[in-house]
């Protein structure tokens, strides 16, 4: 089994005049959560959107499992799941529908395993509804359900529990456990208190 | 090491029938485009209906007489073409860059531009493929013989691949900017002269009877020209407008 790991170290970025990430560093193992807090615009997203490779760091790198993310960026954004701000589900398409598409451009999925993800997250009964007509805390259990169905080593959260309810909350947790048992690494942007399991979460806070 | 136990790795991505191919993926994007497009068929005829109404305009104001509008037929035929795949281009990028999908494409491990390639041939066949068909009466209407009917088919066909490429690189690069419309158009309609230029000439040429072939086969090459290249370009423009 490959070795898994994923480092910051010493990442600098500007976002025109305004220095977002000053010399972020962190190591995070196999099994292990990194919980990125901070105030409004200490810049949890841009953290979460260079570790993804989306944003280009000025100073500093990001290695996954010892190498630099930027030699094989598709290979390493391959391994891991993002998952923004705001769901990127179509509002014209099923729930069903836009996890097929959404996660059929990276892995084949059985109608079956669809439904599956869908009942873990509780939203079964929502599967055939267009996005349009569901609540934003039951888009998120969506956009949870293709968390699950990526089957990825790496997944980054940027609030990850937005709208969702105390059941939700607790689902979130849950699913981060299961991915931390697989030997799974998370890192995830959060405000609320979210129960984590403890022991191997490490906490990162940006300073605003 | 026939002692190490076996160890399965839950994130093994190995396993063959889970994979899926460039070309697979990129037939999904399409297929999601199209069916997303038939759930909102008004965004769909917009763009027709302004081809239509714009080259109707023609015999109204200039003179219904045949042999005139003869004379402005390629050009109005093409103005009103090229302003119709403008028309469209805005939403080619815009919504999946607003909820977050380009942004899940450039993550997905595959070919960008493939994705991109295949938004982009959803499209064509959503507008490019239907103004082709829908040419053929604006033709009529500017009194071009029946005879020069599949020559401004194809020419207008073939046209319209190449503006919806151009078009494409044009949509990306303006994805970050609010109201990008005229900025849009003004990226685009200078790339498209040529387009322009030999389709409104094929038309001619099937209008006064002509060998066609020629300015067909320039739309054609210059259609090849955009596949190779304008979802490279496209790919890369949005890579950095997602930063």
């Amino acid at each position: 089994m490959p070795v898994r790991s994923l480092e910051a170290e010493n990442l600098h970025l500007w976002r025109g005049e305004r220095h977002v990430l000053r010399g972020v560093a962190f190591a995070l193992g196999a099994g292990e959560c990194l919980a990125v807090t901070g105030a409004n615009g200490a810049g949890k997203t841009t953290l979460l959107r260079t570790l993804a490779g989306l944003m280009y760091p000025e100073g500093g790198h990001v290695r996954w499992a010892g190498a630099d993310v930027r030699a094989d960026l598709r290979a390493y954004q391959g391994s891991l799941a993002y998952l923004g701000h705001e769901p990127p589900l179509k509002a014209d398409l099923t729930a069903r529908e836009n996890l097929h598409y959404w996660i059929g451009v990276r892995r084949r999925v059985s109608p079956a395993a669809l439904g599956a993800a869908l009942a873990r997250v509780g939203v079964e009964a929502l599967a055939e509804r267009l996005v349009r007509t569901l609540s934003a805390g039951q888009r998120r259990r969506v956009a949870l359900a293709a968390l699950a169905l990526c089957v990825v080593p790496l997944w980054l959260l940027d609030e990850p529990a937005t709208n969702l309810d105390a059941d939700g909350q607790r689902l979130v947790g849950g699913l981060i456990a299961e991915q931390l048992a697989r030997g799974g690494l998370a890192v995830a942007a959060i405000h609320h208190s979210l129960a984590l399991p403890a022991g191997q979460v490490r906490q990162l806070e940006l300073a605003a | 090491m026939n002692s190490a136990p076996a160890v399965i790795d839950p994130f093994a991505v190995g396993a063959p029938e889970a994979e899926v191919g460039a070309l697979a993926a990129a037939a999904l994007a399409l297929a999601r485009d199209l069916k997303l497009a038939f759930r909102r068929p008004a965004q769909l005829l917009q763009p027709l209906a302004f081809f239509a109404l714009v080259t109707m305009l023609f015999p109204l104001s200039i003179s219904p007489e045949l042999s005139q509008l003869r004379l402005v037929a390629p050009g109005a035929l093409w103005a009103a073409a090229l302003l119709a795949s403008l028309l469209a281009l805005e939403f080619l990028f815009r919504d999946d860059a607003q909820d977050g999908t380009l942004e899940q494409y450039a993550l997905s491990g595959q070919s960008l531009t493939a994705l991109l390639f295949a938004k982009t041939a959803a499209h064509w066949l959503l507008t490019g493929l239907p103004l082709a068909l829908m040419a053929p009466i604006a033709a009529l209407a500017l009194g071009a013989p029946t005879s020069a009917l599949p020559g401004i088919i194809a020419a207008v066909g073939l046209g319209s691949v190449t503006l919806s490429l151009i078009g494409a690189i044009g949509a990306a690069l303006t994805l970050g900017i609010r109201r990008s419309g005229v900025l849009l158009s003004l990226l685009t309609l200078p790339l498209s002269l040529p387009v322009l230029i030999f389709g409104a000439r094929a038309t001619q040429v099937a209008i006064s009877g002509g060998a066609i072939i020629a300015p067909l086969e320039l739309l054609a090459a210059m259609a090849v020209f955009g596949v190779t290249l304008a979802p490279l370009a496209a790919a890369a423009a949005v890579r950095i407008s997602l930063e």
